[in-house]
């Protein structure tokens, strides 16, 4: 048994036949490709499968492909604009704040949530904040010292 | 080109794909017609099977086939090895039991493979796997080191009796006996390393494909080293034609020692792919990462240090008991040998040390290298000896090393456990870290904490590490299976751009970015200009891999071979286009010139005329490209010194980390950004170790209890601090970059300054990995009622 799913993803429509049981991350990765949405864990503790939906961070492993019907889903293939990368994909990137990658998109899109909310972190705010997004590589100094510079420059 | 250059902080080349989640992992990959593979896995730590049923299995929708273990064998497939061979005190090779790819009688930890589905998709394999009835004789498991070298221990294999792999020594008996006869004092102490579980983000994932038209096998891996891949399951394992396989390591989500090795899944993928003629993919879950993935660590060790009056060392003293787990993974002999007992030395002239290891088997996942791999076991007794040493005699922590440090002028040092360190200037390391770690105030910080309730304590570690792994001969001599050498190539395009091919892999070091600097620095070759290429055995000439902090100091130093062939020919180009003899070219980033002259031609049009050689030495071949193999004269020495500072609050046991300095000698830099991180991510992994982590299992069942990030306690941005990392650098003087290598010292260093510190803070030094809130408030309980009944 199949059921069929509309999400707009990235500004595209997409509609498809899936199984019910069709988490939003294997929606993503598995129905359309997207496979810059990770899965690291399955107990929704990791947060390398972090997208946005209607606007706010979520686990795309947490949820179903069905729950998100009718939805607004970004992706971090969506995050750039126009060829140019988001100031906190550019914050990434200047601060070394990733090593293997994997854990990247999910950290970006927590961190881009979490500065739509605190314009101004605090190290503090960005440390808690984070604590549900694990990174092996980094130690986590880096990313945040990426994620207040990436904030900084999202107030402009 | 001026700010790309060696020690440059280069922003890296491979962060676009990254941030932009355009990066190709192996599970992003899709072949067509592509089948899924989900194992059925032990629920028991120790059984026999008496029967597995496959038939209501095999009806289910979408499943293509149902194999078991006796499938495997009926093809003859070889059982998964180890690659390197430990002595034991008899001179008799180490207990290698047989470890076949999917289990045939017996299994022998939880999570070990019993049965594989492959199917159309992973939901049908998963929903298949529940069909298959197995009929289990449950057997009473053992867990831990000492139960299992017990008279009566359950026996995990029937051909390693009393659960030894090997009993083995290093050093000389005699001389440390004797050192302790006229030792002064004697320090003793009791450690347990506990067991980890590497957990890269990225789970492990493979691919196996088939092409019967050309006979040839492609695998997609998860992997460190896919030559060595290649090798061993072409050589040892399925016994194919190395020339008909082809491995790829796409990008790899970290791997911390786990990804070298050869695993069960990854083959299994390819003998059923080569059956089924269809690419069969596996994906590991994250509790399957925790059963399956090689864990690190798990040594029960005794140390003793003697010293004279004045707290010089006179020798060392050390038996540990390693866990193995339930087979021999591919490296895990070397580890708690050559890997742990060579760095009992420490950096000090300690001159006689005698070390005993008992590596047992018990019915747990298989230990093998985790990032650092015997080197932190090492500097964790060590260091903590030394510090329990300085308290025992009331000397202050940082004096007491510098009385024994081995001295700047005393290099190429030889140390009574083999090594020759090759450079060093540990003092000056204590030093800054002091300085950086305002350690001379610690008394009023100390009585400020106190002032609110809290305990302070500050820790030292000065650790050493044996990286740029390896001397082939030397390795070979102790065992090793394979050479140690490293691969690269340069080939020049006719428009002057480069390919740079390397045996290295990178899985989050940023090799991508540091070569291309070591190139564009050689050949005067704009950044953009540069590919580097690596994991994939079709493109790169046959390498060895990333582990043991080697890719710079061993894969860096091909590059730099390399480069000298390219300038070699180059000058002879130059030397035809500006009618000179070569000996009157001189050569310099990128530029030939005519010595005395204003005559000069630039690398890409010796390049250009290489590959359109109208106007060429007659004597020459056209083309600019070379290849060169580099095997280190030594090993390389990084060392450093980490200061920790933490606060406990009394009454919750919580440790907070007040303060935390690295000061780190790892040679020459090529990139200090790179090279920051490292350390960061290695000291993150570190104070996982010591105040969070552990794997955890069930004595009685043998289940595995930390099998999610629920349960085993990851390091999160809210549990660590940031750090102060400095550096130092006195060049290596056996390769031709200077570098020692910078992967592993986090790790290393970390757990000992931290548990000195917490050790310091609580007056004892009775406590275990992890220091958790609850392990450190049980302390100060039992602390306070003994000050109570005094």
């Amino acid at each position: 048994m199949t059921i069929s799913v509309t999400i707009t993803v990235n500004g595209q429509q997409e509609t498809r036949d899936v199984e019910p049981r069709t988490l939003l991350v294997q929606f993503l990765r598995e129905h359309l490709q997207l496979t810059g949405t990770h899965v690291g864990c399955d107990t929704s503790q990791c947060g390398a499968c972090v997208v946005h939906i209607d606007g706010k961070s979520v686990k795309s492993c947490t949820i179903l492909a069905a729950q998100a019907q009718g939805a607004k889903v970004i992706t971090i293939e969506g995050l750039a604009q126009d060829g140019k990368l988001h100031p906190m994909q550019e914050a990434f990137r200047e601060h070394h704040a990733l090593q293997c990658g994997f854990c990247t998109p999910g950290m970006i899109m927590s961190a881009v949530d979490l500065a739509q909310r605190n314009p101004n972190p605090s190290e503090e705010t960005v440390r808690h904040e984070l604590e549900g997004n694990l990174c092996r590589c980094t130690g986590y100094h880096n990313i945040v010292k990426a994620v207040m510079a990436g904030a900084q420059a999202m107030r402009g | 080109m001026a700010n790309q250059g060696i020690g440059q902080a280069v922003r890296r080349k491979e962060d676009f794909r990254f941030i932009t989640g355009q990066g190709h992992y192996t599970d992003d990959i899709n072949r067509p017609g592509q089948l899924y593979a989900v194992f059925l896995r032990s629920p028991h730590a120790f059984a026999k099977i008496r029967s597995i049923n496959t038939d209501a299995a095999r009806k289910m929708p979408g499943v293509v086939a149902v194999y078991t273990g006796k499938d495997v064998a009926a093809d003859k497939v070889g059982g998964l090895i180890c690659g390197w061979t430990v002595k034991d005190k008899q001179g008799n090779p180490h207990k290698a039991p047989r470890h076949d790819i999917i289990a045939i009688d017996h299994v022998r930890h939880v999570g070990d493979q019993v049965a594989v589905v492959i199917a159309r998709s992973t939901s049908e394999a998963r929903d298949a796997c529940e069909a298959i009835e197995v009929d289990y004789d449950v057997l009473a498991p053992v867990t831990d080191v000492r139960s299992a070298l017990k008279p009566g221990a359950p026996q995990v294999h029937a051909d390693a009796p009393g659960n030894l792999c090997y009993d083995w020594e290093f050093g000389d008996k005699a001389s440390t006996d004797q050192a302790f006869a006229k030792a002064a004092h004697v320090t003793k102490i009791e450690l347990v390393n506990n067991r980890l579980s590497p957990n890269p983000m990225e789970p492990r994932s493979a691919i196996g494909e088939y092409d019967s038209g050309t006979d040839s096998t492609t695998v997609y891996t998860t992997s460190q080293n896919p030559h060595v891949i290649r090798l061993i399951l072409c050589a040892f394992v399925l016994g194919l034609p190395e020339h008909k396989v082809r491995v790829i390591a796409p990008d790899v989500g970290g791997g911390f020692g786990s990804k070298i090795f050869n695993y069960a899944e990854e083959t299994v993928c390819v003998w059923a792919a080569r059956k089924l003629k269809k690419p069969v993919k596996w994906t590991s879950d994250r509790t399957e990462a925790f059963l399956t993935d090689a864990h690190g660590r798990d040594h029960v060790t005794h140390a003793e240090l003697a010293l004279d009056k004045d707290g010089k060392f006179l020798g060392l003293r050390v038996a540990t008991m390693a866990n193995m787990g339930a087979y021999l993974s591919t490296f895990a002999s070397a580890v708690p040998t050559y890997l742990y007992a060579l760095l009992l030395a420490g950096q000090y002239t300690t001159p006689a040390i005698y070390a005993e290891v008992k590596a047992v088997f018990t019915n747990t996942t298989p230990v093998d290298a985790y990032r650092g791999a015997g080197r932190p076991e090492a500097t964790y007794v060590v260091e903590r000896i030394v510090e329990a040493a300085a308290r025992e005699l009331k000397m202050d922590p940082a004096e007491i090393r510098r009385r024994n440090f081995v001295p700047v002028d005393a290099f190429p040092y030889q140390t009574p456990v083999a090594c020759v360190y090759d450079s060093g200037q540990y003092a000056k390391a204590l030093d800054e870290a002091m300085k950086m770690a305002d350690y001379a105030n610690f008394a009023k910080r100390k009585a400020e904490s106190a002032r609110k309730g809290n305990l302070r304590g500050i820790g030292i570690c000065a650790y050493i590490e044996a990286c740029g792994i390896a001397p082939s001969a030397v390795v070979g001599s102790l065992g090793a299976g394979v050479g140690l050498w490293e691969s690269a190539q340069i080939r020049f395009n006719a428009t002057g751009s480069v390919f740079v091919y390397t045996g290295s892999h990178s899985h989050g070091q940023g090799h991508e970015t540091t070569f291309a600097q070591i190139v564009s620095d050689k050949l005067g070759v704009p950044m953009e200009n540069i590919e580097v290429v690596h994991g994939d055995t079709a493109l790169v000439p046959m390498g060895m891999g990333t582990y043991g902090s080697r890719s710079l100091a061993v894969g860096g130093s091909a590059i730099i071979r390399a480069t000298e062939k390219i300038i070699d020919k180059g000058k002879k180009i130059a030397a035809h286009l500006m009618e000179a003899s070569v000996d009157d070219v001189a050569y310099d980033k990128g530029i030939f010139s005519v010595k005395g002259t204003d005559k000069q031609v630039p690398m890409a049009q010796i390049a250009f005329t290489a590959y359109v050689p109208h106007n060429y030495p007659a004597d020459l071949e056209p083309g600019l490209e070379a290849s060169a193999f580099y095997d280190p004269a030594n090993f390389t020495f990084p060392a450093g010194v980490h200061i920790a500072e933490v606060e406990i609050d009394s009454a919750t046991g919580v440790t907070t980390i007040a303060n935390w300095v690295a000061v780190d000698d790892f040679g020459n830099v090529i990139n200090p950004m790179i090279v920051e991180g490292q350390v960061h991510g290695g000291i993150a992994q570190g104070i996982g170790q010591a105040m969070l982590e552990g794997v955890v299992y069930d004595p009685k069942s043998g289940q595995l209890l930390t099998a999610s990030f629920n349960d085993y306690c990851m390091p999160r941005a809210d549990d660590l601090p940031s750090y102060k990392v400095g550096m130092i650098e006195t060049p290596c003087p056996h390769n031709p970059l200077g570098v020692k290598g910078c992967g592993e010292a986090g790790a290393i260093a970390a757990p000992a300054a931290l548990m000195n510190a917490i050790t310091d803070a609580l007056g004892t030094e009775d406590i275990n990995m992890p220091a958790t809130p609850q392990n450190v408030w049980r302390v100060i309980q039992r602390q306070n009622l003994a000050a109570a009944a005094e």
